[in-house]
């Protein structure tokens, strides 16, 4: 072990004396890196944003349902526990958040046009933290209250039904005995959203008036809670599922949003794939180095060997050569993505594209998003499979006959 | 074989395992450019039409605005004669009529608010899908019939099945109230849950009756066989529209921005990562060939002291790498194409993707067809990248003083 301080240093040195070489192979790891890192950083901010906007925001990490209102979103599959009770199961639990809201499709009609939307019937003071909706961000007002009589809708909707602040509309849907349940709403504010798409399908009433509306007294259609982050959701779902009982269902959000939880698992193969091509293309390059590096001191290998330098330790300069190169260029590397990555921390205005990444589901600002396990586990990959790949060459390096290596003529 | 030729060969093969690593750089680089670029063109076309064959067609005219707005009023008038006049003009069936309006169905149980669109039940099969995706009862028959066709996920929430009836609530054209009621006769499946939950059809002029279209409809759709049809088609359409109107006709890219800039996305992100192996690839091929040179500086000395000029020593370089070039090239392209074949007979599924694929009309299996096209693109950016890198150490033997040279090593 005494002898491993010298063997960095030769290798260090070896490394340098070919200082072309090892600049572009350096150069080349980096780049490789970077792109991995880059690539990596975006994809994540990408799939964090649409789940955001997606998921956490709107329907809630953990959701209680009725057990087909999933497949038949109609009040008549409502949670028929009432609002009260529900408080008392909740409220003292220690949720980050939860609430309870009336969410069924519903026709909107202004005198001029109508559209399908999807009610919601929200208390805003509980939903704050929920919501895709900025409270302030609104053209008007918000709702003020579980009780508030007015209706809030997107501004993409609001210009398809030609309609404004102050004006009326009628909201249609049924009731549980599937009578038609209608109602003229004043609109009061005009929200906006990252999607024109959730502008469009969603309106927001007060959670009391979508309950008079329907005529279901104090009951909804949805609870919702609030993990504290997204990836992290287990505990929350213990701790509901404990607590309502088995006539009722409890998903998760990935079960809720099939398409965006698949997304997640699929972009999580795609870095771990994206990583490993990338090292694949550059260890031709670096095994190259390696055999030229070996081949290029063929006879001071062999002298080392006479002098009685085992051939282990041989095999040991020659891996940590590689090591060395490798370390130095990732390092490099992560200081490039990181020094790209951080100026666009801002967002990445692709708008150019926006339809198309709504049609995916994304939004049209990408935040690249780097995280720390990303970048090792890029790093660690890099290096054993670096690891890995030098093996070869420094294998056949430390089995020279030293006598045919010294007469060598290079 | 010419001695430069010949040359130039030998020197390729003096470290043959240098060359064989940087030929494998190119090969594996070229595999995977082959196969991902045949599956990415391959799934663009597939998105495509499998997204235009469902409603849109290629092209449809409207009245301007209706896109962006889809408003009951910007209608196209005397719909049902345009259609036909087109129709005879073209002497297709590929051209139908429709208006589409938005409405509250109602069964016995439920209520759910649904898009209608209003066809022509003679026509409609030769521009969208759906009518051959019938699996419960039968499509619409009479323009004038009072009957519905709906989704299959609509008409389970709905509680109905065919023959049921329906009543139709909604707003007519002048914005007064429409309602109808209408027979359920056939239920189709289109596997894509949010057609198949919000969409339902019914006979044009029935549609008219109702919402008080008084002979008017929203869009007229037009299909061709491919894409470059549609565009040939494009200015005759044009000229046929009646001369006093102010209809427009829009492409399926204007119809659906959404598909073209997914695709334009997805084509970005992946040109980043072909751009990436590409240069991990010119890094390989200048390692090599500036080693290669810096190795021969003696021999290079020699040779231009002997009168050779360095543009012709350069050439050498060049050369050397074309060849290099070359076997990577055909090597990567052959292995490629063999590569991608292989899922062509099998199909390729990745695990989890159906739901992605789904949302873009794909199937969950894909079969990457290679064609000339796909097998050569890649390995030829791969190949010229491989010249560019060696200009450096080509150029670099202009600088080469012929005495120093000679010392060297």
């Amino acid at each position: 072990m005494r002898l491993l301080p010298v063997l960095v240093r030769l290798a260090w040195r070896y490394l340098w004396r070919n200082h072309r070489r090892t600049i572009i192979m350096l150069s080349a790891i980096s780049v490789g890196v970077w792109a991995m890192i880059f690539m990596t950083a975006l994809t994540r901010g990408m799939v964090d944003q649409m789940i955001k906007d997606g998921v956490s925001v709107l329907p809630g990490h953990v959701q209680v349902h009725h057990p087909l209102f999933l497949d038949d979103p109609s009040v008549s599959n409502r949670i028929t526990i009432g609002d009260a009770e529900l408080a008392r199961a909740f409220d003292t639990a220690g949720f980050k958040a939860w609430a309870s809201r009336v969410k069924v499709p519903a026709v909107i009609a202004s005198e001029r046009e109508s559209r399908g939307v999807t009610l919601l019937g929200i208390d805003p003071a509980a939903e704050r933290e929920f919501s895709f909706v900025s409270y302030d961000d609104v053209e008007g007002r918000f709702l003020e209250g579980a009780d508030d009589n007015g209706i809030v809708i997107g501004r993409e909707l609001a210009s398809k039904l030609e309609t404004e602040v102050g004006k009326r509309v009628v909201l249609m849907s049924q009731d549980p005995e599937n009578e038609i349940a209608d109602r003229g709403f004043r609109v009061v504010g005009l929200f906006k959203a990252n999607m024109p798409a959730f502008e469009e399908s969603y309106v927001f009433i007060g959670k009391q008036a979508a309950q008079k509306m329907l005529r279901i007294g104090d009951t909804t259609t949805e609870i919702v809670f609030l993990a504290d982050d997204y990836r992290n959701i287990e505990p929350t779902f213990k701790q509901v599922s404990a607590r309502v009982d088995s006539s009722l269902e409890v998903s998760r959000w990935y079960e809720v949003d099939t398409y965006l939880g698949t997304m997640l698992k699929v972009m999580d193969g795609f870095v771990l794939i994206w990583v490993i091509v990338i090292f694949l293309a550059l260890s031709f390059g670096l095994v190259n180095t390696l055999v030229m590096a070996v081949f290029e001191r063929v006879r001071e290998i062999g002298l080392m060997l006479a002098l009685g330098m085992k051939p282990a330790s041989i095999l040991g300069q020659i891996i940590i050569e590689s090591m060395l190169l490798l370390a130095v260029g990732l390092a490099i590397g992560d200081l490039l993505a990181w020094a790209t990555i951080q100026p666009l921390q801002g967002g990445i205005d692709i708008s150019a594209v926006a339809e198309g990444m709504e049609m995916m589901g994304a939004s049209s600002v990408l935040y690249p998003k780097l995280y720390l396990s990303d970048m090792i586990r890029a790093n660690v990959v890099v290096l054993i499979l670096g690891f890995l790949a030098s093996l070869s060459p420094a294998w056949r390096a430390s089995r020279y006959e030293p006598v045919e290596a010294i007469t060598k003529v290079g | 074989m010419n001695i430069v030729l010949r040359l130039a060969w030998r020197n390729l093969w003096r470290h043959s395992k240098r060359t064989w690593l940087t030929i494998g750089a190119m090969v594996f680089s070229n595999v995977l450019l082959v196969f991902m670029i045949s599956i990415q063109f391959g799934m663009y076309g597939l998105m495509i039409d499998n997204t235009l064959q469902v409603f849109t067609g290629h092209m449809q005219i409207q009245a301007p605005g209706y896109k962006d707005d889809q408003k009951m009023r910007q209608t196209v008038p005397d719909i049902v004669p345009l259609a036909s006049k087109l129709r005879e003009a073209f002497q297709t069936d590929t051209i139908a009529a429709r208006g589409w309006a938005f409405g509250l169905a109602s069964s016995e149980e439920r209520s759910y608010g649904i898009g209608i669109f209003g066809v022509e039940p003679t026509f409609e099969p030769h521009v969208s899908s759906i009518p051959g995706l019938i699996k419960d009862g039968r499509y619409l028959r009479d323009n004038d019939a009072t009957e519905i066709v709906l989704g299959a996920v609509l008409a389970r929430n709905l509680r109905v099945t065919t023959g049921d009836e329906l009543t139709l609530l909604g707003s007519g054209r002048d914005g007064s109230f429409a309602a109808a009621v209408l027979v359920v006769v056939g239920i189709f499946e289109s596997g894509v849950a949010d057609i198949d939950r919000n969409f339902a059809e019914m006979p044009l002029q029935s549609f008219q009756d109702i919402f008080y279209m008084d002979g008017a409809g929203h869009q007229v759709v037009i299909s061709a066989t491919t894409l470059d049809e549609a565009e040939l088609l494009r200015p005759g359409i044009v000229a046929a529209l009646p001369l006093d109107s102010d209809l427009v006709v829009h492409d399926w890219d204007t119809l659906l921005p959404g598909l073209k800039q997914a695709i334009q996305a997805d084509m970005g992100s992946a040109f980043f990562m072909y751009g990436i192996l590409v240069i991990l690839v010119a890094f390989s091929v200048l390692n090599t060939q500036l080693m290669s040179v810096l190795e021969r500086t003696h021999e290079f000395g020699i040779v231009m002291s002997l009168g050779l000029k360095p543009g012709r020593l350069g050439r050498l370089v060049m050369l050397e790498t074309a060849m290099m070039g070359l076997i990577g090239f055909v090597l990567g392209a052959i292995a490629g194409a063999l590569f991608t074949s292989w899922f062509t007979v099998n199909g390729l599924s990745i695990p989890g993707m159906e739901e992605m694929a789904a949302n873009f009309n794909l199937p969950a299996r894909v079969y990457p067809q290679v064609t000339p096209w796909t097998m050569v693109a890649g390995p030829l950016v791969v190949f010229l990248f491989t010249l560019l890198a060696a200009l450096y150490p080509a150029l670099r033997l202009h600088r080469l003083h012929p005495v120093e040279a000679m010392r060297a090593n």
